[in-house]
């Protein structure tokens, strides 16, 4: 079957229903194609907040926030796409309030706003409350008011199609090819401009507080037909997941007050940060947690954790605020945050890297930004570059709001002045192909098997330290886990919801985007946001002051090219707190 | 601990009926009903089709009917169930495959209730205010996932399809209790017709069903007296 739309936008996150509803607005034919019903997206699990200068609670403004967000990313961020934002995001929220959005509320009535990990007054000062929130669900509540908006706006949305294949020929983006997992159809899809918005791969680690379904497919995609990745080495783990689940609590937990201790009970970030303690950026203390269970501090039995206490917040505060994350810890540790401390260890989070996209979220091919005709990317699959080497807490949700609107008119724009391009059944071809030689496959390797393979593997050499023997070593396990790869088999040879045709597929997605990773890790000779080389401790602007572009020039090979870091207002300076 | 899985299984290429068939699994007593149904799927029988996305109940892909009730597998502990455990799709929507049911006719009935934010004054400069008390009135329907739980566990949806069903109609309650709406009167319209709110019997179901904790029965009385009010 095939279908055709000016705009179409892979993904119904939060960025995808954003640059959805603002190409709508502004006139073009939008439609959605997403592997997940949109109000499943993983935006819903965002807990704390957006961060934004409204300045509800006390004096904030736009520099101040710009400030952190560079300061917090390492000065990796480019600091022209900080500056976007952080004025742009103010105005965001504001519209988000406007189209309905559940916003807690202060005694005058305007939006409430609370305190998060490295967000501060005066140029690093004090915490400054700065992160609007809805409850500890504010993720779901915009999640929920954009796909409201784009019901009102009478989009079309293809729910429960996989994109398989982005059709790039002459250089320019011509359509897509998504597998419908009711019928097992492939559809071919004729688009003027398409924008990738289909999220993070937290999968590829084992302990994640990623949903099922993140598994990088489309940076993989773009990546096999030779477009780069940028900045893949930048990680994060978010200090605060579940003990052993990974299953996230939310930053606002100690932006409201919450306090990390360790196994002897001491408050241990007043070593690490002390000026702001356990409100410091996430590498910072995910390392400081670390470090306290490597050298014998940490809690329980094994030692192997830390604890979040909130023991000494008022009980209203932690029902009213926090009420999301007190249920997971009662339901899945039993454990009640309201009576003991809970245990917490870091938890695979969000990429700063991804596809390479302009202001506009128009996709780039390389280190002179020429762009990719008709390609956009926004949200967390993209890479603009406003987090750098580290994302502070609040600004992936207003990422998704700046760029995915900023996607979207220009996506708009540029389809009105576009044709559509001439597609073929031939250009099922490449997937038809890949998904049948996985269902008559007849070896003998096993998609869960690998896949877990993978994640520990990935775990164990390439989480939050790391050093160029280790990185070096899980360089040969994808090697080796790429080539068995090419040996798995699927007992599910049928057509309707064949999930795991689907999870094979999405294996291998995995692996490219491990790929990337691990060769841009192991090619980074320093220490810089949330990539800690053991062997090269020291930041080195000198030499890695510049964007990472990998390009993928064969299985189990990378090629590095290098994209200067945009400057402007703030000097890279040493970054304490 | 061994665990006796019973999943009621439905293949349209193959069955006429669904089935059921069994597996047994190692399990902790820890272990999330998703957990067991992944060991199903990636041990013993890659056919196994299911939904599932977050994995800590936020996401409301896996309802499902367990031991006889509705909730998400992953929100569901094995210590809380016992040695047997059945699983059964959710009642009320066509099977597609397995656990997998069509949502279709779900969100239709969401979409019928105009499910967004109605107010045509222009907004001012900065946020519209609302104090904490107004913002408190609608909460409770803020926290749906649309997990289609409380509506596939009410018997009237079972025998009238054509029932908007409690999901939709607390959707409705979110936004005619939000004191920056002003298009309750546009959504009475569904909400007073023949497949509206005056189907619902008070069974109570829909609330117990609910793994937000939703008082989703309450939520439809109040609207039922909003649009009783509204006439006089
Ligand atoms: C638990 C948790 C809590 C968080 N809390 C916060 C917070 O408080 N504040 C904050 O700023 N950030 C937070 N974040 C980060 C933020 O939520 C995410 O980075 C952001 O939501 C990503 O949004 P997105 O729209 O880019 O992608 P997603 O919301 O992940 O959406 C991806 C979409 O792409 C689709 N898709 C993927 N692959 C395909 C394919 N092959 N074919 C078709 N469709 C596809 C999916 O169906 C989905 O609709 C949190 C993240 C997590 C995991
Ligand atoms: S009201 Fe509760 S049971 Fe019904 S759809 Fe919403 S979350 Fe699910
Ligand atoms: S998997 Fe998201 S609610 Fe269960």
């Amino acid at each position: 079957m095939a279908h055709r739309h000016e705009v179409i936008v892979v993904g119904a996150g939060g960025a995808g229903l954003a640059t959805a509803l603002y190409a709508a607005r502004e006139g073009a034919d939008v439609a959605v194609v997403s592997k997940l019903y949109p109000t499943r997206s993983h935006t819903g699990a965002a807990q704390g907040g957006i961060g934004a200068a409204l300045g509800n609670v006390e004096e904030d403004h736009w520099e101040w926030h710009m400030f952190d967000t560079v300061k917090g990313g390492d000065y990796l961020t480019d600091q022209d796409a900080a500056e976007v934002f952080a004025k742009e995001v103010i105005e965001a929220v504001i519209e988000l309030e406007h189209m309905g959005l559940p916003f807690d509320r202060l005694p005058n009535g305007k939006i409430a706003q609370r305190r998060f990990g490295g967000h501060t007054k005066d140029w690093g000062k004090a915490p400054v409350h700065r992160a609007a929130h809805a409850a500890d669900r504010t993720g779901h509540m915009i999640l929920q008011t954009l796909y409201q908006q784009c019901v009102k706006h009478n989009i079309t949305f293809y729910n429960e199609f996989h994109v398989t294949d982005v059709i790039l020929e002459d250089g320019v983006a011509k359509g897509l090819v998504a597998l419908e997992l009711a019928t097992g159809e492939l559809h071919l899809f004729q688009a003027k401009a398409i924008v990738i918005a289909s999220g993070g791969f937290g999968r590829i680690y084992k302990v994640t507080s990623n949903a099922y379904t993140l598994t990088g497919d489309l940076q993989a995609i773009l990546y096999r037909k030779g477009l780069p990745l940028e900045d893949m080495e930048f990680y994060q783990f978010h200090p605060t997941g579940l003990y052993p689940l990974g299953i996230l609590l939310t930053e606002g937990a100690r932006g409201e007050g919450g306090i990390l201790r360790n196994g002897l009970g001491e408050r241990f970030m007043e070593r690490y940060a002390p000026t702001i303690k356990d409100l410091a950026p996430r590498d910072v203390v995910a390392r400081a947690m670390y470090l306290e269970v490597r050298e014998g501090r940490g809690a329980g039995p094994k030692k192997d954790h830390v604890l979040l206490d909130l023991t000494h917040l008022p009980p209203e505060v932690i029902e009213k605020k926090l009420p999301d994350i007190t249920e997971f810890s009662r339901i899945y540790l039993g454990v009640d945050p309201l009576k003991e401390p809970v245990p917490v260890m870091p938890t695979a989070h969000y990429a700063m890297g991804g596809i390479p996209t302009t202001l506009w979220g128009q996709v780039i091919q390389d280190e002179k930004n020429t762009v990719v005709p008709g390609l956009y990317a926004a949200g967390e699959a993209a890479c603009v570059s406003l987090h750098g080497a580290n994302r502070l807490g609040t600004n992936s949700l207003g990422d998704l709001v700046v760029f995915g609107r900023r996607a979207g008119i220009h996506a708009a724009r540029f389809a009105k002045d576009a044709d559509y391009h001439e597609l073929t059944e031939e250009h099922l071809g490449p997937s038809r192909e890949r998904i049948e030689r996985i269902k008559n496959s007849t070896g003998k390797e096993k998609v869960a098997v690998l896949r877990a393979e993978l994640q520990q593997s990935m775990m164990d050499h390439a989480s939050v330290f790391r050093t160029g023997e280790l990185l070096q070593k899980q360089v040969e396990i994808l090697k080796e886990l790429m080539d068995r790869y090419k040996r798995i088999s699927i007992d599910d040879k049928g057509d309707a919801y064949n999930t795991e045709l689907v999870e094979a597929l999405e294996l291998g997605y995995l692996l490219e985007v491990s790929e990337a990773l691990v060769h841009s890790a192991l090619n980074r000779t320093e220490s810089r946001g949330a990539h800690a080389r053991e062997d090269y401790p020291e930041r080195d602007d000198q030499n890695w002051l510049k964007h990472t572009l990998a390009y993928k020039v064969a299985d189990g090979k990378v090629a590095f090219r290098y994209k200067p870091v945009v400057l402007g207002r703030f000097e890279p300076k040493a970054r304490t707190y | 601990m061994q665990v006796t899985l019973k999943i009621l299984r439905f293949d349209p290429a193959k069955d006429q009926r669904p089935h059921w068939q069994t597996y047994q699994v190692e399990a902790e007593p820890t272990d999330r009903v998703l957990d067991l149904l992944h060991k199903v799927k990636w041990e013993q029988d890659g056919t196994l089709a299911f939904r599932r996305s977050c994995g800590h109940g936020i996401c409301g892909s896996d309802a499902m009917l367990i031991n006889g009730r509705n909730r998400l597998a992953c929100k569901t502990l094995v210590k809380d169930l016992g040695k047997v455990i059945t699983v059964e799709p959710i009642r009320g929507l066509p099977v597609e495959k397995d656990l997998i049911v069509d949502m279709e006719p779900f969100f239709a009935a969401y979409r019928a209730v105009k499910p967004f934010l109605i107010n045509e004054e222009p907004p001012p400069q900065r946020e519209r205010l609302q104090s904490p008390e107004e913002r408190e009135r609608f909460d409770h329907g803020t926290k749906c996932i649309l997990c289609a739980s409380c509506t596939t566990s009410c018997p009237v949806f079972w025998v009238n399809g054509t029932y908007l069903g409690p999901a939709a109609i607390v959707q409705a309650h979110r936004f005619i209790f939000d004191s920056r709406d002003r298009g309750k009167r546009e959504r009475f319209k569904a909400l007073g017709s023949g497949s509206g709110v005056w189907r619902c019997r008070t069974a109570y179901n829909c609330t117990e069903a609910c793994p937000r904790e939703i008082p989703v029965t309450q939520l439809i009385e109040e609207v039922k007296r909003e649009i009783l009010f509204d006439r006089f």
